[in-house]
């Protein structure tokens, strides 16, 4: 046995409350268009994708050098999981570079099409919905502390999460009784109940399976999987930091206002179909609330308590100024407010100005064409980096950091052990396994548990990496 | 944890509060026209058929 498996694990640290884990995962939408589709089943596309990763890392479910988890998930979709991550910068870098990692897959898969004789072109999207009204979605991740009362807990985060699509949601064409029309979520149709531990037989808004990948003593996961994936970075930005803000005051105990919904499944749907945000939910004390009113409340307590329970910063105030405007987008009926930075106002500007030129309606599939479009994550036949070179899709992080983030793991959180570790075995040709809370090389009997994810140094890690370099 | 701030076109101009209202990045209406007419092409060649295409499973 080597030295680092004699060596102890270091003690958790012990870190404010102010500091989380965040990480997301996202199902892609994986399309081929051209008269091969016929020829080949969404299992083979996806196989055809990953054909390039399971060369190097024998399997189609892998860890990369920047920490994150690339694999193929229930229903043939590309997902990818972000590293873990303690700041939102770092978030979106690597939330961005997870759909550059995985467009440039394409290439190849495009390549093997052609060899087989298969013609088409491979369209990945990062959305919710295909054209058949599947849903597949977007998961984030939240590290809360440990508390005897976790359901309750999280409960009080429904009435928040059904809401704030209205400031956060994709934005979609979506089928109604009266036909088509603009919705602020696709994925609001596909949600069943608040809260259950399973994800695919019945589709809750926050699964409570207990995994923490994490010291399971001190930690569990808010596994948030009700909102939509986002292509503009401040809407990631929103989602995320308002999130996390509200799970602030909780895990500090401040008492929230109780907004808790009579019917979960039906104001979900009301509110994300309703884009004047007058229609009016009812709460379980029965009183009946605004979706506008609601993210209101939720907003005017966080502000409350700026400067106290929540320490003032520039990030902070960036995210009050958005959540306002995108309240104020919806309330004054001005999308305009919020037109280059919340996805479902981006989307709502291109898509009416689209239909006006074309003096049609929103059945017409060229509206649907354009959605897709302005999903696909290809720099060529998507719509995003396009927009954002043209200033009509802001930014939050710069291109250098989602470059980076390709490669690099986040400096901060145990991102920084897996991904240091991953080069140094991918470096020397060494096989190994990995996950959030173990790595090992093969033939070793040792496995390094990582048990702590604010932990970014760790001897025994220092260890495993010299022996690896040594060995070389 | 980072300072970041979200900004859009325009962010490195001076706000406009005269109205008492924090001045908005605005979508730059002939940049989405221009957006539209490079790709309405694309968009036109068989849309339907393009869109009813895309049919996959449910993921999670």
């Amino acid at each position: 046995m080597g030295r680092a498996g004699t060596l102890d694990a270091p003690p958790p640290l012990d870190v404010p409350p102010s500091r989380r884990i965040f990480g997301l995962e996202t199902e892609f939408g994986l399309h081929l268009a051209g008269s091969g589709a016929r020829k080949v089943t969404p299992e083979e596309l996806a196989s055809h994708l990953f054909h390039s990763v399971v060369q190097w890392g024998r399997s189609s479910n892998v860890f990369l050098t920047n920490a994150s988890r690339l694999y193929v998930d229930v229903g043939a979709h590309p997902e990818y999981a972000t590293a873990e991550c303690d700041s939102l910068a770092d978030l979106i870098a690597s939330d961005k570079a997870g759909e550059r990692i995985v467009q440039d897959l394409v290439p190849t898969a495009q390549e093997r099409l052609a060899t087989a004789g298969i013609e088409g072109r491979i369209h990945l999207y990062k959305n919710n919905t295909d054209s058949a009204g599947n849903s597949y979605g977007c998961h984030e991740n939240y590290l809360v502390r440990r508390r005897a009362d976790f359901a309750s807990f999280a409960s009080t985060l429904l009435p928040f999460l059904v809401t704030r699509q209205i400031v956060t949601g994709a934005g979609a064409i979506t089928r109604g009784e009266g036909g088509r029309r603009f919705s602020f979520s696709a994925r609001a149709d596909h949600m069943w109940e608040g809260m259950s531990s399973s994800t695919t037989r019945s589709r809750p808004m926050i699964n409570t399976r207990d995994e923490p990948h994490a010291n399971p003593e001190m930690y569990r996961r808010m596994h948030v999987i009700v909102g939509d994936s986002s292509i503009a970075q401040p809407t990631v930005f929103l989602k995320v930091g308002t999130t996390d803000l509200i799970l602030r005051l909780m895990e500090l105990r401040v008492p929230l206002p109780d907004l808790t919904l009579e019917s979960e499944m039906r104001a979900i749907r009301d509110v994300a179909h309703d884009l004047t945000g007058e229609t009016t939910v009812t709460l379980a004390d029965g009183r009946e609330m605004t979706a506008v009113e609601i993210q209101q409340v939720y907003l005017d307590t966080v502000r409350g308590h700026v400067g106290g329970a929540i320490e003032r910063t520039d990030e902070v105030d960036a995210l009050l100024d958005l959540w306002q405007r995108g309240i104020d987008a919806v309330r004054e009926q001005r999308p305009e407010l919020v037109a280059t930075e919340l996805d479902w106002a981006v989307k709502l500007t291109l898509i009416e100005r689209y239909r006006e030129k074309l003096a049609t309606t929103l059945s017409d599939p060229r509206l649907a064409r354009l959605e897709l479009a302005y999903h696909d994550i290809s720099p060529e036949t998507g719509l995003a980096a396009r927009m954002e070179r043209d200033g009509l899709i802001a930014t939050v992080v710069d291109d250098d950091a989602i470059v980076s983030a390709m490669t690099e793991p986040p400096s901060t959180t145990r991102a920084a052990l897996r991904g240091r570790f991953i080069s140094a075995a991918r470096g020397a040709g060494r096989d190994f396994s990995a996950d959030w809370a173990h790595v090992k090389l093969a033939g070793d009997g040792r496995t390094v548990t990582l048990k702590d994810p604010f932990r970014n140094t760790d001897s025994r890690v220092d260890t495993l990496v010299e022996e690896i370099e040594a060995a070389s | 944890m980072a300072q970041i701030q979200a900004h859009g076109a325009g962010g490195d101009e001076p706000e406009d509060d005269d109205a008492g209202l924090v001045a908005a990045p605005q979508a730059n209406t002939d940049a989405v026209d221009a957006l539209l007419e490079d790709i309405d092409e694309a968009l036109q060649t068989n849309a339907e058929q393009f869109v009813r295409s895309f049919v996959q499973k449910g993921g999670q």
